[in-house]
């Protein structure tokens, strides 16, 4: 019987089925940062449990470290006494940490497929919502709780609901300005930001498969802003080509064992799907979102819609999310001004972000009116990001050239918007308040668009830009 | 380790509208800048309740639902970040449960693992409550997790959870480390099957 990804990954880990019906999965790989475990190692510590498996868990530290000057002890004393925190709870349970004294220290989400400890048919939790990048890889990654990464610290165990899986094919080629970020947003706007609710999305087809894993990587990211807490992509040769020679992958006969046994865990042709949803590439543009969630977005060419135009239920949504925003129904998004230019995040803060970023800003400077910020997703990103000269080119522009961190992808470091502030920004969430001011706009894109929208000082088209020329080829 | 059965709960509710309430909003990421949840439910929907039109008017600063057990909103409420200070924060304010039209799954989960049902209700049925609500902030609710039903001034309308999440409540198995932990053989024994864990 033809099986999809999932449910061989399932199948793989159960353990038992709880007297409530739940599944007890075994995680593969257990990722742990400062801000979702300090209360989770107390609660071990309290009851005398040791890590169950502390060779299958491995930390770093990212949301709150400053991205500028990271000195220690740090000048926020709460962030001080979250890292101090961890550093004690990954001596006393001997979990390997990656701080800012390790050369390998970055987003969770950007370490763990670079480090090749991230590989196709694992389990893999984090407490974080973004843990659905791995599915890049062909791993089932779930973001989970504080509670939860107790559980798993404790018995490398999770009691999760079976999912439903939703088949995304898209096919065809992309244009020129077009990316895997615009391709994850297109899909938000098409089935919502609740749409995958209950779904585990595989996406598929000849866009995806054409993707480097660093597009697979923003796709499966955006899983969640749809509401899907996992997403994947199955593994084929350009996944195993990224895993050759990385640290935690293996090597030399055991790599060929590993690439049968992955190959084997890949979804079978005629495996069943609970929903498929086909989309063609060709008709994409660059999207930007306008509004207060990752759904609320247009083409841009687009213009705002209007409450009236909205579904009866969304019509307040939309009227708040304007209201909001401060832009008017039926305005163009292009044109619209902005403030702060952030290239960075979870989603968008690899070498191939930053390599597009910087061909598109070519020997231009960023608009007076605007801050710029370049945020590498980890160490690693920024020394090979430095080795080509992208720094240069962003320097020259009038950008900052940061240390890696989730800067200002949220308000728990130092890098935070101010009052109004409009952001043109590669991350994921455009949340109220969520770039660490409760009145700040949030304009979600691609890290080409946002450069092109720095150089320009507004949202303008990365598909003219090129065409006239814009940018270094 | 097991937990407390919870089949019932019943209280005063608090009427919150909106759709995709994320959990940015319930408690922004500054407050999570802490290593113990302590204290967190004085800054729940902080943002919100400055921004909303005037001070006082935010329905968690209102105090004729001030004391209620049972929080009602619209659909996708808890979207967006994992973080359980989130759930924490609604119950360390003393909401007991929430019911609305849907809930995203992270957000459910959490909130499981505390001991807070989330229970879903028809789409009308969440707008109706709202509105009783907000009419006489005194109603009684009562979500009875074995009839699977909330009731309200003498009407009683249908809710839905998935069948296990309701079985872990109402048979107080809903802190689920001490069955994780139970069967340690177990879990080694899948341990080894796995080729990436014993080294290929
Ligand atoms: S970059 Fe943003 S979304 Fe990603 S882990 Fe950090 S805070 Fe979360």
């Amino acid at each position: 019987m033809p099986q999809t990804l999932l449910q061989k990954v399932w199948d793989a880990h159960t353990v038992r089925r709880l007297p409530s019906g739940q599944t007890q999965l075994f995680i593969g790989l257990h990722l742990v940062h400062e801000v979702t475990s300090p209360q989770a190692f107390d609660a071990l510590r309290q009851r005398g449990w040791p890590v169950r498996f502390p060779r299958r868990t491995f930390a770093t530290v990212d949301h709150i470290v400053p991205t500028r000057d990271a000195a220690r002890p740090f000048a926020d004393v709460m962030a001080e006494a979250m890292m101090t925190a961890l550093e004690r709870n990954c001596r006393e349970f001997g979990v390997p940490l990656w701080g800012l004294s390790d050369q390998r220290q970055g987003i969770v989400h950007v370490i763990g497929p670079e480090l090749g400890l991230t590989q196709p048919g694992m389990t893999i939790a984090c407490g974080d919502s973004h843990t659905s990048t791995h599915g890049a890889f062909g791993s089932v990654a779930f973001g989970i709780g504080t509670s939860q990464v107790r559980d798993v610290l404790a018995s490398q165990c999770l009691a999760m609901e079976p999912l439903k899986v939703r088949r995304i094919r898209v096919e065809g080629d992309l244009a020129e300005g077009v990316y895997a970020k615009d391709v994850v947003l297109a899909i938000i706007a098409r089935l919502g930001v609740k749409g995958g609710v209950g779904y585990a999305y595989e996406y598929a087809g000849s866009t995806i498969e054409g993707l480097s894993m660093d597009g697979r990587m923003t796709i499966c990211n955006m899983s969640i802003e749809g509401g899907a807490r996992v997403g994947y992509v199955n593994p084929d040769a350009t996944t195993f080509d990224y895993l050759r020679g990385r640290p935690f992958a293996p090597s030399g006969d055991a790599f060929d064992r590993a690439v049968s046994w992955w190959r084997s865990m890949a979804s079978d042709p005629g495996a069943p799907y609970d929903d498929e949803v086909v989309m063609e590439a060709a008709a994409l543009e660059p999207i930007v979102t306008w509004g207060v969630h990752p759904g609320q977005s247009v083409p841009v060419s687009g213009r705002l819609p209007a409450p009236s135009e909205a579904p009866p239920e969304e019509r307040q949504n939309v009227a708040d999310a304007l209201a909001f925003m401060g832009f008017d129904a039926g305005a163009p998004i292009a044109g619209t001004p902005i403030d702060v230019a952030f290239i960075g995040s979870c989603t968008n803060s690899r070498l191939s972000d930053l390599r597009e970023a910087a061909r598109v800003v070519g020997g231009q400077r960023i608009a007076r009116s605007v801050k710029g910020l370049v945020v590498p997703g980890s160490r690693a990103v920024r020394r090979a990001a430095e080795a080509e000269g992208l720094h240069e080119v962003f320097l020259a522009a009038g950008f900052e050239w940061r240390d890696a961190g989730c800067s200002m992808c949220l308000g728990m470091n130092p890098d935070r918007l101010e009052g109004r502030q409009i952001s043109a920004s590669s991350s994921n969430r455009n949340f109220k308040g969520r770039q660490g001011s409760p009145t700040g706009r949030t304009l979600l894109m691609s890290p080409a668009m946002v450069a092109a929208a720095a150089v320009a000082g507004e949202v303008v088209d990365l598909r003219q830009v090129l065409r006239a020329g814009g940018g270094a080829r | 380790m097991s937990a407390r059965a919870i089949t019932c709960v019943q209280g005063t509710g608090l009427p919150l509208r909106g759709h995709d309430i994320d959990t940015d909003r319930i408690i922004p990421a500054r407050y999570l800048r802490a290593v113990t949840f302590e204290g967190l439910e004085r800054h729940v929907f902080e943002d919100d309740r400055r921004g909303w039109a005037g001070a006082g008017a935010h329905p968690f600063d209102r105090d004729e639902w001030r004391g209620a057990a049972v929080l009602v909103v619209n659909a996708n409420f808890g979207c967006g970040s994992s973080r359980e200070h989130a759930p924490q924060a609604l119950q360390r304010r003393g909401l007991q449960a929430i019911v609305g039209e849907s809930f995203s799954e992270i957000f459910f989960g959490n909130a499981l693992a505390l001991g807070l049902p989330c229970a879903s209700i028809g789409p009308a049925d969440a707008t109706w409550l709202q509105q009783l609500l907000e009419d006489a902030p005194d109603t009684q609710v009562v979500l009875d997790l074995e009839t699977m039903t909330v009731s309200a001034a003498g009407r009683v309308v249908p809710a839905s959870m998935p069948a296990s999440a309701r079985d872990a409540l109402v048979s107080g198995a809903w802190d689920a480390t001490g069955l994780l932990l139970a069967r340690g053989e177990e879990v080694d024994a899948v341990a080894a099957r796995l080729p990436y864990v014993s080294d290929w």
